[in-house]
C-alpha cells in the first residue's frame, strides 16, 4: 500500500472546534482493494470500508453514478481492451441493487475522438439503462473541428464548449468544461465566458441548495508539474463559497483522490480504461502498466448518495475487481 | 552541421555519414532535425536550426500528443503512438510550442541563419 493512510472512521482527521479541518484537509488515495464510502457532513469527513457500507441499512437518497476516462480506442500495453473494461464497468452498474437516477461521465469518453470510438462507447454506456450527462475530456476534442464532433453528439442544449447545469432531487448539478484553449505551460482552463456563466447560473439559488460540480480535469491543484489542476478553478469555487454543500467530481488523473476544504469536498474517480501513477512517483503521468491480475483492481466506478435533510454525502468507489 | 564537400557519389557520402555517426545517431542529414516525445517531454526541448530546416516530431509515448505553436505558425493533429509531424521553418525567429493536450509539455525551435 502507499504511504497514505487508508481513511476510516478511526483515522478521521482532528478538526477545529467549529468542525472544519482548515489546515490539514483530508487528502487520500486508494490504490487497490475494497472501495471506500465517504460521508461528509458540515465539513466533517469520515470514511468506512465498502463492506461495512454495504452492510448498513440503505437510506432513501438521491443516488447517481460517476464513470470517467473510458478512453475507448486505447489498446496499448496498460490495457489492450479498454472497450472490454468499460463493458465490465457498465455490467457492474446494472447489478446495483438501487438503480442510480442517472450517470455522469467526467470525460475522455474516447481516446482519439474518432466517430467509431464514440459510437462504441455510446453503444455500451446506453446498456446501463439510465440517463447520462457528459463533459468532455481533452481526448474528446481531437477531431478536425476541435470539439465539433463532441458537441454534435453530446452538446445539445449546452453553452459554449459544452457547459450546462440542471436540477435533480433538490440538488443543482453544474457541468463545466476545462479542457479547451489550454495555454502553454499551464493547467486546465475554464475561461472568462464560462466563469461569467457560472456566476450567473448560481446567482439566484438559495445557499442551502446542495451543489454538485463536475468537470474533467480536477478543479483543485493536484499536481501542477503534470498539469493536474485548473488555472482559474479557484475563481469558479469563489462563486460557490456561500453554499453549504458543494461536491466537486473530476476525472483525468485515473485514480481516486479526495480532499475536503470547508464545505467543499473534492473527489476524483478511477478510469475504466487504465490507471495512472500517483503524482511524482513516475517520470510522467503516462499509462501505468501493472502486473497481470492487478489492472481491474485499479479501474472502477463511483456511486454518490445524497441523503436529504441531514445532508451527508457518500461516495463509494468500486473497483472492477478486488 | 556541414554538408560533406567530398567529390564522391552520393551513396558513398551517405555511407560515410552513417559510419561516422553510427546507427544510433538521429541527425542523418544536415537539414533534418528530429524531436522525440518520450515520457511527456520534448527531447531536445530546444533546437536551433537554419531557415529551410524541416523539424519532425515523433511520439514515442502510449498517449497521444500534439505539437502546437503558441503563435499558431503550426499545429499538428493528435499524434498517436509513433505518429509524426513535420514542419519546415522558412522564417527566422523563436517558435515556442507546446502539447495542447498536456500543456505542461513545452519546447522551442530557434530559427536563425547560419554564420
Amino acid at each position: 500500500m502507499s504511504r497514505h493512510e487508508r481513511p476510516s472512521s478511526e483515522t478521521a482527521p482532528r478538526l477545529d472546534a467549529d468542525g472544519i479541518d482548515r489546515r490539514g484537509f483530508l487528502e487520500c488515495m486508494t490504490w487497490a482493494g475494497t472501495g471506500i464510502l465517504w460521508s461528509i457532513s458540515g465539513g466533517v469527513a469520515s470514511g468506512v470500508g465498502l463492506g461495512r457500507a454495504l452492510a448498513a441499512e440503505p437510506q432513501k437518497a438521491l443516488t447517481f453514478l460517476q464513470i470517467s476516462d473510458s478512453h475507448v480506442g486505447f489498446d496499448k500495453a496498460a490495457n489492450p481492451d479498454a472497450l472490454g473494461t468499460l463493458r465490465e464497468a457498465v455490467a457492474r452498474i446494472r447489478t446495483l441493487k438501487e438503480k442510480p437516477a442517472f450517470m455522469i461521465h467526467t470525460g475522455d469518453i474516447s481516446h482519439l475522438s474518432k466517430d467509431k470510438e464514440f459510437d462504441d462507447a455510446d453503444q455500451i454506456i446506453k446498456e446501463a439503462g439510465i440517463p447520462v450527462f457528459y463533459v468532455p475530456g481533452e481526448h474528446d476534442l481531437l477531431d478536425d473541428g476541435q470539439g465539433k464532433a463532441y458537441l454534435d453528439r453530446y452538446g445539445k442544449g449546452a453553452k459554449g464548449a459544452g457547459w450546462y447545469s440542471y436540477d435533480h432531487g433538490g440538488v443543482h448539478f453544474i457541468a463545466l468544461v476545462n479542457v479547451v484553449n489550454l495555454k502553454a505551460g499551464g493547467l486546465g482552463n475554464l475561461g472568462t465566458e464560462q466563469l461569467e456563466w457560472l456566476e450567473n447560473d448560481v446567482a439566484g439559488l438559495p445557499s442551502s441548495t446542495p451543489l454538485v460540480v463536475f468537470a474533467h480535469i480536477p478543479l483543485w491543484t493536484v499536481y501542477p508539474e503534470w498539469g493536474w489542476g485548473t488555472a482559474d478553478g479557484l475563481e469558479a469555487l469563489s462563486y460557490l463559497k456561500r453554499f453549504g454543500s458543494v461536491t466537486v467530481l473530476n476525472g483525468h488523473i485515473h485514480q481516486v483522490m479526495q480532499k475536503v476544504e470547508g464545505n467543499v469536498s473534492f473527489h476524483t474517480a478511477r478510469s475504466t480504461a487504465f490507471p495512472q501513477p500517483a503524482p511524482g512517483t513516475a517520470p510522467s503521468p503516462g499509462p501505468l502498466k501493472l502486473p497481470a491480475g492487478e489492472l481491474k483492481k485499479n479501474l472502477g466506478i463511483a456511486t454518490v448518495n445524497f441523503v436529504r435533510g441531514s445532508e451527508p454525502l457518500a461516495i463509494i468507489d468500486t473497483p472492477l475487481e478486488g | 552541421m556541414k554538408q560533406s564537400p567530398l567529390p564522391l557519389p552520393p551513396q558513398v557520402a551517405v555511407l560515410a555519414i552513417c559510419l561516422a555517426f553510427g546507427a544510433l545517431a538521429t541527425p542523418a542529414a544536415a537539414e533534418d532535425v528530429t524531436v522525440s516525445i518520450d515520457n511527456f517531454t520534448f527531447t531536445p526541448a530546444e533546437v536551433t536550426v537554419t531557415p529551410g530546416t524541416t523539424v519532425t516530431w515523433v511520439n514515442n509515448d502510449d498517449i497521444p500528443h500534439t505539437v502546437v505553436d503558441k503563435k499558431q505558425a503550426f499545429r499538428s493533429k493528435a499524434l498517436d503512438t509513433e505518429g509524426k509531424f513535420s514542419f519546415t521553418f522558412t522564417t527566422a525567429g523563436d517558435y515556442s510550442y507546446f502539447c495542447s493536450l498536456h500543456p505542461h509539455m513545452v519546447g522551442k525551435v530557434i530559427v536563425k541563419a547560419g554564420g
